[in-house]
């Protein structure tokens, strides 16, 4: 009686390796949360010291022209205009992106729908090759390849947005094209046997069926593929020119947010106003990949086919 | 009544395996001709050389004559574009693309390049009517056509194809995969259809087949056994097969 009444109350092997694996699960789970909390508490924590303890007005840091944390200005203020640097982060993942979008669209559709047996077989592990290139070697091949071609065609040094925005397209046309190609997967087949049926030639059924269903997905595909390139550091460092000017046209050498990251970070001392700077561009990459990821939630949430 | 349609000698493979034998079957101008028998029988894929969607699926040969008005289906010339909007296909699923209903409606006529406002409004109105869902959607054109009942959208599925005006309508076990009610609507929709325009349908339902058709078809593994009046077919079968698959022996 005594050894039924004890097996009863204590619990079984089953329900102690059950309580075991819920205490790794939720252990990792903590690990993690608390290393993205700390992530985000450190960038903030560094990055909103040059406001706090620098007194450098916010306004000023995001419209003013002038980078050059070290030194003071005539009225004594730092001189930390981050403009320059947001202007060209934008402008190489806008055009690059744009760039990208058409051909990321057109090899995805030769996929699915124009060769989806010898044309998939044949681009997806092109695709996958590139995915796989370290973006050092971009940079390398954007630095001795692509900067002095276009120093060849419109003089200067060749460096600035449009050698980023030619190395940041082959980057990212992989990111698109895979999320493309899933996104024209997930249409039915049904979609296009009635728009056939209907009397629509491929190309109508394409276009006017195929991509408009895919449509919610496929600006994902596109805003993810602008997430890796806001967030591309040493391949755009290489061939951007780095120096902190305001871009007045597509070949003047500039710098992008990561770029001057990457080139400046281990030049400063933890704790200056120039540190202090550079872990404020974090800051705003940082809240930009936030807003990124929003608006790939948002986009997906409305334009989910209901069924 | 004069065939609109005639088919002789229908055969079909898929890569070495033959699925249609040889079919004869002509049908008649305005009616309703359906196509019986068990799975597997070949009666979908009979329907699906009618207006080429069979073209789809690799390494698929038929041969066979297919008259329709005088002109060759399968010809080198036969325009693709202008025999699907003169045969057209309800399918099984209801598959009205995810834009709104007034959209699916116009598909047909936007593609060959209708843009006058006030003519597809007439078409939308008289199409949904035709197809007896006009009341029901009247006041969502805009709203998606997937926020409906799998009745109703079959029902926006046959609209969108009236919109184009076919002469002949082929219908792909429409009701299978939908409730009993909503396959009434739509059997009540074809009878409405059936003085204008040429309506083939394949359906597992016998049922079904008595009700509405003028004549039935009955196939078995390939082959046409019987194609007669349903009125005579119903009762008065001229082959065993025929008898014993109506009478429930197998299918």
């Amino acid at each position: 009686m005594d050894d039924i009444q004890s097996k009863l109350k204590s619990p079984s092997k089953a329900s102690r390796e059950d309580i075991f694996g819920r205490v790794i699960s939720y252990t990792c789970i903590a690990a993690i949360i608390l290393l993205v909390v700390s992530i985000l508490y450190f960038i903030a924590s560094r990055g909103l010291a040059t406001f706090t303890s620098n007194h450098v007005n916010l306004i000023s840091f995001l419209t003013g022209q002038e980078w050059n944390p070290g030194a003071l200005d005539a009225h004594g203020h730092p001189q930390v205009g981050a403009l320059p640097m947001i202007v060209t982060s934008f402008s190489v993942t806008v055009l690059s992106a744009l760039v990208a979008t058409p051909f990321a669209i057109a090899v995805a559709l030769f996929m699915t729908d124009i060769a989806p047996k010898n044309g998939a077989k044949f681009l997806q592990p092109v695709i996958e090759l590139l995915v796989g290139i370290p973006s050092v070697v971009y940079g390398f091949i954007g630095l001795t390849v692509v900067v002095p071609i276009i120093r060849q065609i419109f003089g200067g040094t060749g460096s600035g947005i449009l050698a980023g925005t030619i190395v940041l397209f082959v980057m990212v046309l992989p990111t698109i094209t895979s999320l493309s190609v899933d996104a024209l997967r997930s249409i039915p087949s049904y979609f296009r046997s009635a728009s056939l049926a209907l009397g629509a030639t491929r190309f109508q059924t394409i276009y006017k069926v195929l991509l408009r269903a895919a449509m919610p997905r496929l600006l994902t595909a596109v805003i993810f593929g602008m997430a890796r390139a806001f967030g591309e550091a040493l391949a755009v460092q290489m061939v951007i020119g780095n120096a902190v000017l305001m871009p007045h046209n597509l070949i003047t050498p500039t710098s992008t947010l990561t770029s001057q990251l990457t080139t400046n970070i281990g030049n400063t001392i933890m704790g200056t106003l120039p540190n202090n700077a550079l872990w404020s561009l974090a800051l705003i990459l940082l809240l930009m990949s936030l807003v990124f990821n929003l608006l790939i939630r948002y986009i997906g949430k409305r334009g989910a086919i209901k069924s | 009544m004069t065939a609109i349609l005639l088919t002789k000698n229908v055969h079909l493979s898929y890569g070495k395996k033959e699925a249609l034998h040889g079919i004869d079957l002509d049908f008649d101008e305005h009616g309703i001709t359906a196509l019986i028998g068990p799975s597997g029988c070949g009666k979908s894929t009979f329907l699906r050389c009618l207006n080429r969607m069979n073209d789809l699926i690799p390494r698929t040969t038929v041969t066979g004559t297919f008259n329709f008005k005088g002109q060759d289906i399968y010809a080198p010339t036969t325009n693709l574009v202008e025999l699907r909007k003169q045969i057209g296909m309800v399918f099984q699923q209801p598959n009205p693309f995810p834009f709104s209903v007034y959209e699916n409606v116009t598909y047909g006529l936007r593609l060959t390049g209708h843009k006058d406002r006030q003519f597809l409004d007439e078409q939308v109105e008289r199409s949904l009517k035709q197809a007896a869902v006009w009341d029901e959607v009247k006041d969502d054109l805009n709203k998606s056509a997937l926020s409906f009942s799998g009745g109703q959208q079959q029902r926006i599925c046959i609209a969108r194809l009236l919109a184009v005006q076919p002469d002949i309508i082929l219908l792909d076990e429409p009701t299978s995969a939908l409730d009993p009610i909503s396959s009434a609507q739509i059997e009540t929709t074809l009878l409405a259809l059936k003085n204008e325009y040429t309506i083939i349908i394949v359906t597992h339902n016998l049922q079904q087949a008595s009700r509405i058709a003028d004549k039935t078809a009955f196939m078995l593994n390939g082959n046409l056994v019987e194609f007669d009046l349903t009125s005579k077919m119903f009762t008065q079968p001229e082959q065993q097969d025929t008898s014993d698959y109506l009478n429930g022996k197998f299918g």
